[in-house]
């Protein structure tokens, strides 16, 4: 029944530390850290190797319902354990979109039989994820939906935001933002500068994020409402969210893996894997938002999960779709940020498991007596080349394809429960 | 030889002595183009498929008549009109034709990339004759061949290129190969029409055209190509005329034999000058003309050459 887990470096990202020492699981929670083994325990030696909290990965898009040959719950949950993420947010971006009670307790019951970790949902702002007219917030609340989110599509109509901020405000319910002035970034494939020109792409200034944000503060600001914005990935928008955060809002901001370990160059010979949304950006910004996620002013590091097949990329890179899977790289990707020095193993996991359970007002994300199980073990230092044909994802769309990389999860717990194994 | 490309899908990938190996050879085809006699045989035997997925005319043209002089069997395809409407995808018409085994593949497509894609799929020399707003490398070399004979050097000059940088892949081309050749090039566009960060390629940037012109040997105009546009970026065509088209007022700041150029189709009166166009003492944009041909002609020559060698190689491979 109880696991003992022994000499593990245990990264704890509440203290900031990285300690050696035991751990004990009994009953789902975490029983003890620090004592001797029990008798009749499990005992795992964890030979040095790191044991961190399981990642809380914010914006994770499934294809159920409406694209289940992209990605199912089942799919998505054995890419996750394999990846250490014992927490999928799962995206309201399907087809239908998740905004009626109904749908979200389909999916609800569709990913609790289906995958080996936990998800739970955000619903839709608004009806259709269309910007005209608010979601049964309350109802959808009821439902369990853990956020508020139309996902990429921005809703223009600041009329009707106004009112679905307020309402959620009243219920207490987060709304995520996704930060851009759809006007000025509509049609653009890759970020304004030198390589957009080069390559003759249609492109997109910053600053449209920027504008985004500010927006939607100047709408927190009038309501109150909790506000998380979904992806923050230029320098150009820090300021903002630097004086919403010291103006006392209830704002919080995120980022891709994707914006924190590749630049605008990598899309090369328009390689259609590296085109995210939004577009990735110069590397004086990427250097820029480490620094962010290592201050603490962006709060969440996700993968942003977006699997698309073969064909939705085998186009030229104007019409390619958008998106990276990444519930599977996202523990290694982070190991580069933690080998160029750039953020401590602690710090990596405050982003990526700590402040999104935070955020939601889950348990998660802690190494403490008491809170869930949900860990993960890995060798930060493991080397590897990347296959993209060895992702358990049904779509294989990573641009870390046969690129090295250091980190690899050895085993992953899900309340308790071994939901992933590197050596059964 | 020097030239060593598999494809020529764009000026960058070139170096300036395969540059110079182009312009050397188109030359020869200049003369041999001049004769009633056209005809050579260094394509004979080899097919060339031209695949425009844009409405094209002039180079269309340009390149069937290329493959024609040198002995191809020549086929054009007229993409826009076929398959593509029925929902086939880019690499599935790429792959078909290559089934076809063809040794000269033309491609034109509306997306920046698409030919690069293309390239990756088939096992024939591809030409790219422009995709996107991205490169059309057979313009930039025929322009710097109208360019060397004109001046007499292609190398130490001062180019102003002129219109709408934006959306031109011909400015693209043109400003990659003018500053491999380490000329000194001008870009001058309204703001809403330059690209940008063009500063960090090396080129001086300029919304003003007479300042811009100021002491050019050589003033690249370009098509405003209202057909890329999605929306105004000018207030309309009159006021570009007063400010950027070129007149002789304009063009008095240039250096007095500088030459004038044109990719075409030209809008008359919209971003030049019907009479300066015209006058032969500075326009070369009918000689332009005539080095497409001739350009086109060497660069399928020598992608040829390193497709026998490499077929060549090949085969000596499996005898071994």
């Amino acid at each position: 029944m109880s696991t003992y887990i022994t000499n593990a470096r245990l990264i704890d990202p509440e203290a900031l530390t990285e300690t050696t020492t035991s751990l004990l699981i009994d009953g789902g929670l975490i029983a003890e850290i620090g004592g001797p083994a029990p008798e009749g325990a499990a005992v795992i030696d964890a030979n040095g190797k790191c044991l961190a909290p399981g990642i809380v990965d914010m914006g994770v898009r499934i294809g159920e319902p409406g694209d289940r040959h992209k990605e199912s719950f089942r799919s998505a949950g054995l890419a996750a354990a394999a990846g250490g993420v014992t927490t999928i947010i799962a995206r309201p971006d399907t087809s239908p979109a998740i905004d009626t009670p109904e749908v979200l307790e389909f999916v609800t019951r569709r990913a609790r039989e289906a995958s080996p970790v936990r998800i739970l949902h955000m619903a839709a702002l608004t009806k259709g994820r269309e910007g005209r007219e608010m979601t049964e917030i309350g109802f959808l609340l009821d439902a369990g939906a853990v956020a508020f989110t139309d996902a990429e599509a921005v809703c223009t109509n600041t009329k009707v935001l106004n009112r679905a901020f307020t309402y959620a405000r009243s219920l207490g319910a987060l709304v995520i933002g996704h930060p851009q002035e759809p006007g000025l970034s509509a049609g653009s494939a890759v970020t304004k500068g030198k390589f957009a020109s080069l390559r003759g792409l249609p492109d997109v200034h910053p600053m449209a994020e920027r504008m985004g944000l500010d927006r939607d503060i100047a709408l927190v600001e009038m309501t109150g409402v909790r506000y998380h914005a979904d992806q923050v990935t230029s320098a150009r928008t820090l300021p903002a969210l630097e004086r919403a955060k010291a103006n006392g809002f209830d704002v919080t901001a995120g980022i891709s893996i994707h914006h924190l370990t590749l630049n605008e160059y990598d899309v090369g010979d328009y390689r259609t894997f590296f085109k995210v949304t939004p577009p990735l950006r110069s590397e004086e910004d990427r250097l820029a938002m480490v620094d962010a996620v290592a201050s603490g002013l962006i709060d969440i590091i996700c993968s942003m999960h977006t699997p698309q097949d073969e064909e939705s990329k085998r186009l030229p890179f104007e019409d390619a779709a958008s998106g990276a899977v990444g519930l599977e790289t996202l523990l290694p990707a982070a190991m580069r940020l933690y080998h160029q020095g750039g953020l401590t193993l602690p710090e990596l996991f405050r982003a990526m498991a700590l402040n999104p359970a935070k955020r939601l007002g889950l348990p998660q994300g802690r190494v403490a007596v008491g809170a869930p199980a949900d860990l993960v073990l890995f060798d930060p230092d493991a080397p590897f080349v990347m296959d993209r044909f060895a992702l358990r994802s049904k779509s294989k769309n990573t641009p870390f394809d046969g690129q090295r990389m250091e980190g690899r999860v050895i085993a992953t717990f899900v309340n308790g429960q071994k939901v992933f194994d590197a050596a059964p | 030889m020097s030239f060593r490309a598999r494809h020529l899908l764009g000026i960058e990938h070139l170096a300036p002595d395969e540059i110079r190996a182009v312009l050397d050879l188109a030359d020869r085809y200049v003369e041999l183009n001049r004769r009633t006699e056209k005809r050579s045989d260094v394509l004979a035997g080899m097919t060339q498929i031209n695949m425009f997925f844009e409405n094209s005319t002039r180079t269309q043209a340009s390149f069937e008549l290329a493959g024609k002089r040198l002995g191809a069997d020549v086929m054009n395809m007229s993409v826009a009109q076929s398959s593509v409407k029925k929902g086939e995808t880019l690499i599935d018409t790429a792959l078909t034709l290559n089934a076809m085994h063809p040794d000269l593949l033309v491609v034109r497509h509306g997306a920046s990339g698409a030919v690069n894609l293309l390239a990756e799929k088939v096992n024939c020399a591809v030409l790219n004759a422009g995709d996107g707003r991205h490169e059309h490398p057979t313009q930039a070399l025929l322009d710097a061949l109208t360019i060397r004979r004109a001046k007499g050097r292609i190398h130490r000059l001062t180019v102003a290129i002129c219109g709408d940088v934006q959306h031109s892949r011909v400015a693209r081309s043109n400003l990659i190969l003018l500053g491999k050749m380490e000329n000194r090039v001008r870009l001058i566009a309204p703001p809403t029409l330059m690209p940008s960060g063009v500063q960090e390629f090396g080129c001086e940037v300029y919304d003003d055209m007479k300042k811009g012109l100021e002491g050019a040997d050589v003033v690249m105009m370009l098509r405003l190509q209202k057909e890329r546009m999605d929306g105004g970026f000018i207030p309309s065509e009159r006021e570009y005329f007063h400010r950027y088209g070129l007149d002789a007022e304009k063009l008095a700041f240039a250096k007095p034999d500088a030459i004038v150029m044109h990719p075409g189709p030209m809008n008359r009166g919209v971003e030049i000058d019907g009479t300066i166009a015209d006058d032969i003492n500075r326009s070369v944009i009918q000689e332009q003309v005539e080095m497409g041909v001739a350009v086109r002609m060497a660069c399928m020559d020598l992608l040829a050459r390193n497709l026998r060698a490499r077929r060549g190689a090949a085969a000596a491979e499996v005898m071994a």
